[in-house]
């Protein structure tokens, strides 16, 4: 399997580009002051690409999936920007057909697949439903839908599973399930939430291969968040970095490897853990800012090495660097 | 040199209901034995179930062992009486998956951190503040962090105060529980840096309980990897993630997230899911995930045999064909 | 976050903005500070003595010379619905508290050794929870004849598998929390364990439910002495002043009743109102 970009696929509806957002603000609006979690987010996804989104805990990665699909609940809110799936700004619809559109044309899937699943109806009774509204299926065809749906996510043994209720079913089936459900709709993009945290490692691997098996046979555009760098090198073709509610890179996945340019991004990489390293790992020293206390300037200057006056007071903006290749920070230049 | 911990034969069985009167056993541990030297770090390495958490605890008696013996510095300590364990409670420690979870809400941590000082009689009364400080300051945590309540203290503080709680005694075996799988990656490694400079410092033996082979390596001089209850290979760390004997290891290893997009290729790891653990069979418990079975496999009682000096395997095609040179997986 | 210089007041500063998230709570805490303070300062508030009879001025409505009207004996309806504060919270939170003891006790006994002592405690507990509540406390009430400590006794007694089964159920949650374990890890007893772990952990569940029984417990105290098996005339309790009024709403002097009466709906319902927002101003978790 190669990592470069998949774009000679078919495009759905004559349109390379599935979905893009555009500087798009989210505030959570508190008793005693607005906070502002995600503070101007650009991404893009081709169709059959698989993004990736990065960061740790409280970067915000969870809000913009949820902001995209619209399900952000209270206190938060998308303050401004543009949600463009298929060309269209979902942030303009209203309930209604945002409904629709998140039944049948965007997914989701979550980190606990199993409490993501409605307890009191079995797999077979949820699928049924779902190909019901979408597909117009019912009765025996609706059946064996169903189950050729679990038999590709590769679940064996399909009809126990399609009597089975979320409680009896392990963590990875869980999940499979939990695919399969957001496939029968065949939709045109997959928002997958730390879609493996929850999975041991090798259910994990079974997982990342199913959802690679998705973009090569279903050309399935997926965004996929995870805080695991092993998981984005394992999936993805580009990969935004998110840190404090801000994108501080993105790029192909390859060149986030190769040559990381933001301090943040290097630090992340240098910090993992690897197979067969005994030394002491170089850490990013302090801890992740908690959404209220968001620093001014750029939000890692307080815990980065190379940081000047500027850093401090401006933010820094996401700009080309190479081709496709995009950085936040005042001194990529210096430090490339 | 006699070892500090010596575990063999441990046992823990749940019984689980299944009929009105009926109980069948769900086996958390199965003859479980381990060694660990003063200052050495041994990793228990498997997946949820494997029960890695379970031999952790009963070493520790937090969980009472089904049978086996526990001897720690000699002292069998399986048979002993909660008073006579509490009293040894001081040179055993523990540190928890969840850190906010094993802090008490209700209590500063300065005063959980003090607690084990105060219950052991480890320093006079007015020396504690004094110690709580020396405590917190060797975890990297300031003075500002003692009057706070876990719940305003980032995971990573938190853990730091898990780890000074566990140290205020100067245990000489500290049990490490996933200390760092719930923690966010620039965190992780700060608090893996922090266990080895303690571990130098302080000449701890550590048992790293963890699923994160990545984290093991780095970590441990040997490593006894766990699968439904039983140890399925064990033997030096660089040497096991090296050349594995056994397949349930090898697949650990492939699963093990890859470090860079150029290692992408097609492997084939362990397929469906683990058996049932209760009462599962006595021949080899991988056979129906695993690609190398034969019939052989699931005929005679898989048992660890040493194959080669420190290196032990529960794979029987293993042990049978290795020496002749004539199959690895 | 609490920072360091702001930890003098740091409850004061929480308390305020907690009171402008919940109105509706802080509402409660109004009514019932509100009517303790009026009831503690009932001798210098009141403007008659509560138990003074004067036959020329027999039920009178209500008027600036007797705000609330005046009885069937003359006496000043406004006066003693303030001393009934005094009297009637003292009832409520003494049935209270000696129900709280008793049954977390017992509750506590049970959840945390379990087994053979959790199955007997428990089963006491299911016959005395098996009589109709109020029934129960009439019988007690009856046996013991009617007096304060008695009526305290008898509603007390009544409510103790409410705090037994709570705290009951707390206890089985948190014993198996990871810092139980954890405690035990670094050598803390049972005893310790219980006394210095446990127990903050479970009274927030028990405060809540107290608060409500608290309302509940006045209006047991108030219907018992109404039918003549709580306290005696002349005191001034709500209930007895309703049982005299009573009689004479048919004819028109409703202020005889209604005074004590809406009292005792003001008070239920501010204990309500608290109890249902104690839960999370309880909660360390939200500070």
């Amino acid at each position: 399997m190669h990592c470069s970009l998949d774009l000679d696929s078919v495009h759905r509806k004559g349109s390379a580009e599935v979905l893009r957002v555009e500087d798009l603000r989210v505030e959570f609006c508190l008793p005693d002051e607005d906070i502002l979690v995600l503070a101007g987010i650009d991404l893009a996804a081709m169709a059959g690409q698989i993004v990736g989104i990065v960061g740790e805990s409280g970067s915000g990665k969870t809000v913009t999936a949820l902001s995209i699909a619209r399900l952000l609940a209270p206190p938060g809110r998308i303050a401004s920007g543009r949600v463009l799936f298929l060309g269209q700004d979902l942030l303009g619809l209203d309930a209604a057909q945002m409904r629709s559109i998140r039944g049948s044309q965007i997914s989701m899937i979550f980190q606990n697949p199993r409490a993501s699943l409605n307890p009191v109806f079995s797999v077979g009774k949820m699928l049924k439903e779902v190909l019901k509204v979408h597909s117009g299926l019912q009765g025996r065809a609706a059946t064996i839908r169903a189950k050729e749906l679990l038999a590709d996510v590769g679940l064996p043994d399909p009809d126990s599973v399609l009597k089975r209720y979320a409680h009896q079913l392990s963590g990875g089936m869980a999940q499979r399930a939990m695919i399969a459900l957001a496939l029968s709709s065949s939709p045109a993009l997959l928002l997958a939430d730390e879609p493996t945290t929850a999975l041991d490692v090798t259910i994990q691997h079974q997982i990342i291969q199913l959802l690679l098996r998705l973009r090569q046979e279903h050309n399935l555009t997926q965004i996929v968040i995870t805080h695991n760098f092993g998981v984005i090198a394992e999936l993805c073709d580009r990969v935004a970095v998110m840190y404090a509610g801000s994108i501080l890179e993105e790029a192909p996945v390859a060149k986030i490897f190769d040559s990381p340019g933001h301090p943040y991004t290097r630090g992340l990489l240098a910090a993992r853990a690897r197979v067969g390293r005994h030394t002491e790992i170089e850490n990013i020293p302090g801890q992740v800012p908690e959404l209220k206390n968001r620093p001014d300037g750029c939000p890692f200057h307080p815990r980065c090495a190379h940081a000047r006056d500027i850093c401090r007071v401006k933010v820094p903006r996401l700009e080309q660097t190479a081709p496709g290749h995009h950085i936040a920070c005042h001194r990529w230049q210096e430090l490339a | 040199m006699s070892p500090l911990l010596e575990v063999s034969g441990l046992y823990k069985h749940y019984p689980i209901r299944s009929g009105l009167l009926r109980y069948r056993n769900l086996v958390a541990a199965d003859n479980v034995s381990l060694t660990l030297q003063a200052g050495e770090t041994l990793a228990l390495v498997g997946e949820s179930g494997s029960g890695k958490s379970t031999v952790g605890r009963c070493i520790l008696r937090l969980e009472e062992p089904t049978a086996g013996s526990v001897l720690l510095d000699g002292k069998d300590i399986s048979e002993l009486s909660e008073p006579e364990v509490r009293a040894l409670r001081p040179q055993m420690q523990m540190v928890y998956q969840e850190p906010l979870e094993s802090l008490n809400p209700r209590h500063k941590v300065g005063n959980l951190v003090a607690e084990p000082l105060l219950l052991h009689r480890i320093v006079g009364k007015a020396e504690i503040p004094a110690r709580v400080s020396e405590l917190f300051h060797m975890v990297g945590l300031g003075k500002e962090h003692i009057d706070r309540y876990a719940h305003t203290l980032s995971g990573g503080q938190q853990q730091r105060v898990g780890i000074a709680r566990a140290l205020a005694t100067r245990p000489k075996l500290l049990i490490l529980d996933e200390p760092t799988s719930a923690l966010d990656v620039s965190v992780e490694a700060q608090i893996l840096n922090l266990l080895q400079d303690l571990q130098q410092q302080m000449q701890l033996a550590y048992l790293f309980i963890s699923h994160d082979l990545a984290v093991v390596s780095m970590l441990a001089d040997r490593v006894a990897v766990m699968y439904l209850g039983q140890i399925v290979e064990s033997g030096p760390t660089a040497s096991v993630l090296a050349s594995h004997y056994h397949p349930y290891t090898q697949a650990l290893v492939l699963a093990t997230p890859i470090n860079h997009p150029r290692q992408r290729k097609q492997r084939i790891v362990l397929e469906g899911e683990p058996i049932s653990p209760i009462e599962p069979p006595q021949t080899c418990r991988l056979v129906p995930r695993c690609p190398y079975a034969q019939s052989i496999c699931s005929e005679q009682p898989a048992n660890l045999v040493e194959v080669t000096p420190h290196r032990a395997t529960r794979c029987i095609r293993f042990a049978n064909e290795h020496q002749a040179g004539r199959w690895t997986p | 976050m609490i920072g360091p210089q702001e930890q003098i007041v740091p409850g004061l500063t929480a308390l305020a903005r907690w009171c402008r998230r919940n109105p509706v709570t802080a509402f409660g805490f109004f009514i019932i500070l509100g009517l303790g303070v009026l009831g503690l300062l009932a001798p210098l508030i009141a403007p008659y003595d509560p138990y003074a009879l004067n036959p020329r001025e027999k039920m009178q409505p209500p008027s600036w010379d007797h705000l609330f009207g005046t009885g069937i004996f003359g006496e000043d309806i406004f006066s003693r619905v303030l001393y009934g504060i005094r009297i009637d919270f003292g009832i409520g939170l003494g049935a209270v508290a000696f129900g709280l003891i008793a049954g977390s006790s017992v509750g506590v006994i049970a959840g945390y050794y379990g087994g053979r002592i959790d199955e007997v405690l428990m089963r006491l507990m299911d016959i005395v929870a098996a009589f109709p509540g109020f029934i129960l406390a009439m019988a007690i009430a009856g046996v013991l004849g009617p007096s304060i400590p008695n009526l305290i006794i008898a509603i007390a007694f009544v409510n103790v598998p409410v705090y037994a089964r709570l705290s009951r159920s707390r206890f089985l949650v948190i014993r198996e929390s990871l810092y139980a374990l954890a405690a035990r890890g670094v050598g803390a007893s049972d005893f310790r364990i219980l006394t210095w772990h446990l127990l903050p952990n479970s009274l927030a569940p028990i405060f809540v439910q107290s608060t409500l029984q608290c309302g509940w417990a006045i209006l047991d105290a108030a219907g018992l002495s109404f039918i003549g098996l709580g306290v005696h005339l002349p005191t001034p309790e709500w209930g007895v002043m309703i049982g005299l009024g009573a009689p004479r709403i048919i004819a028109g002097q409703w202020w005889i009743s209604f005074f004590p009466g809406l009292a005792i709906a003001i008070t239920v319902m501010g204990f309500n109102l608290i109890g249902d927002g104690l839960q999370d101003l309880l909660d360390p978790r939200r500070w």
